[in-house]
């Protein structure tokens, strides 16, 4: 749950910060507008899963010092990475959807391109995006529930090997149903937290 | 015209704007003086909307040159907030901030631009809401409000700037009819204090009745301007003959 958090506020601040950035009209942003849609490319293409094992396996194997270790961090960088994605481009819809009118009215009145992000687009774009962004919560707090029953990342791996081994698919529905048992009391628990506006019923 | 006129608040020399393959302004010359009102009429898509857009720096001009007190403002080097803070537009469609109240809306330039304390700004922002037919709703939301009130708080959002000149873009184009005299008798009443304006409009009997020049803008260029007496009483020019004979059909009709 503490991890849930840390990684919510952090795919919150990069995802935010990524969209602005998407945005934003000046053009020596250029090679950063481009760097942040290869990021969206690729850690929206590559399944979460797949991120957590090559980060929580793959950077304690490069046996660099400085690097951490502790399978809980690297599972919270690699979920943040990935949600950081898909949040960008929600934020980043969410700006887009705000008509161009309310920029040309900031802008008259006389605000600054920031002041025109902070106080028209950004209220109207963050309220029209908080039904997806809640969504977005809760697939993240599945997937975090996923990396404290792997800890041990074994669940879904040892069902894969004794299934590769006897060719029976018993150990894998185990595994799922094990996933079941801890993501949808929790599903349950955010849409209450979600009150009237929860997406998922 | 009277021989005393007020000194050149807005020049327009040259101006030139094209958006893509379509040239929409070729070559806008065009004088407001201090306390004149300078009606802009022609048909849709002749331009006038984009010709107050390019004063207030909303798009960028390709050629010539905008004036403001003497100032050149279209110059790439001139910072282009500093001007707009200088000028107030009303747009056509209102474009309030639908997230924050009528009072919000109109102090936000003052707070946030000017930088006004906000017991000033909104003490000053209730006193302009009311002038404009709008007390007690200082606290209604864009969407609670009619058109003619919301177009009324947009003006009062413009003025709240104390700007030198004020744009207004087809300010009761997008109203019921019912609605636009109350618009138009705020438009008279800044008039009445002396705002300086430049009002792109499709209300002949209003540039009539406010303006005291009328400046006829055609395929990108102003081809006949003047007193509206002889503007559109006794046209120069077979362009406006046209433009004006439309318009009293228009008017027979209804």
């Amino acid at each position: 749950m503490k991890l849930f958090v840390i990684v919510e506020v952090a795919v919150l601040a990069v995802g935010l910060g990524l969209a602005l950035l998407r945005t934003s009209r000046a053009p020596a942003l250029f090679p950063l507008r481009l760097l942040t849609s290869v990021y969206v490319d690729v850690f929206r293409g590559i399944p979460t899963i797949l991120l957590v094992y090559l980060i929580g396996f793959g950077i304690p194997a490069l046996q660099l010092t400085g690097l951490p270790t502790d399978p809980v961090v690297l599972g919270g960088i690699a979920l943040t990475l990935s949600y950081s994605a898909y949040v960008t481009e929600v934020f980043r819809a969410g700006i887009d959807s705000v008509h161009r009118g309310q920029r040309d009215a900031a802008l008259a009145v006389g605000l600054t391109e920031g002041q025109t992000m902070r106080h028209v687009i950004l209220p109207q774009a963050v309220r029209r995006v908080a039904p997806p962004l809640l969504n977005d919560f809760v697939a993240l707090q599945k997937d975090v529930a996923l990396i404290s029953i792997i800890g041990p990342q074994e669940a879904f791996r040892v069902a894969q090997i004794i299934q590769g081994q006897t060719f029976n698919y018993t150990p894998l529905i185990a595994a799922a149903i094990l996933y079941l048992m801890v993501t949808v009391p929790l599903a349950r628990l955010v849409d209450r937290m979600g009150g009237p506006e929860g997406v998922v019923r | 015209m009277s021989a005393a006129r007020g000194e050149v608040v807005l020049e327009v020399r040259g101006v030139t704007k094209a958006f893509g393959e379509r040239q929409v302004l070729r070559g806008i010359d065009l004088t407001v003086r201090e306390h004149e009102a300078v009606a802009l009429i022609g048909s849709s898509g002749s331009g006038k909307s984009t010709l107050l857009r390019c004063i207030d720096l909303l798009e960028e001009i390709d050629d010539g040159d905008v004036f403001l007190d003497g100032e050149v403002i279209t110059d790439p080097a001139v910072g282009p907030v500093a001007v707009r803070r200088r000028l107030g537009l009303v747009f056509q469609a209102y474009n309030l901030f639908p997230h924050l109240t009528a009072l919000e809306n109109v102090v936000l330039g003052e707070r946030r631009a000017h930088g006004v304390s906000r017991a000033e700004a909104d003490e000053r922002g209730r006193a302009l809401l009311a002038r404009f037919g709008l007390a007690g709703r200082e606290d209604d939301r864009p969407d609670n409000l009619s058109g003619g009130q919301q177009q009324r708080v947009a003006i009062a959002r413009a003025f709240a700037g104390r700007p030198r000149a004020l744009l207004l873009d087809e300010v009761t184009s997008a109203l019921d009819p019912e609605l636009v005299g109350e618009v138009l008798a705020a438009v008279r009443d800044l008039k009445g204090e002396g705002m300086t304006m430049l009002i792109a409009t499709h209300e002949m009997s209003f540039a009539r009745e406010v303006a005291d020049e009328v400046a006829f803008l055609h395929e990108g260029r102003i081809v006949e301007q003047g007193a509206p007496s002889r503007v559109l009483d006794n046209p120069q020019r077979e362009e406006t003959r046209r433009f004006l004979r439309r318009f009293q059909r228009i008017d027979q009709k209804i």
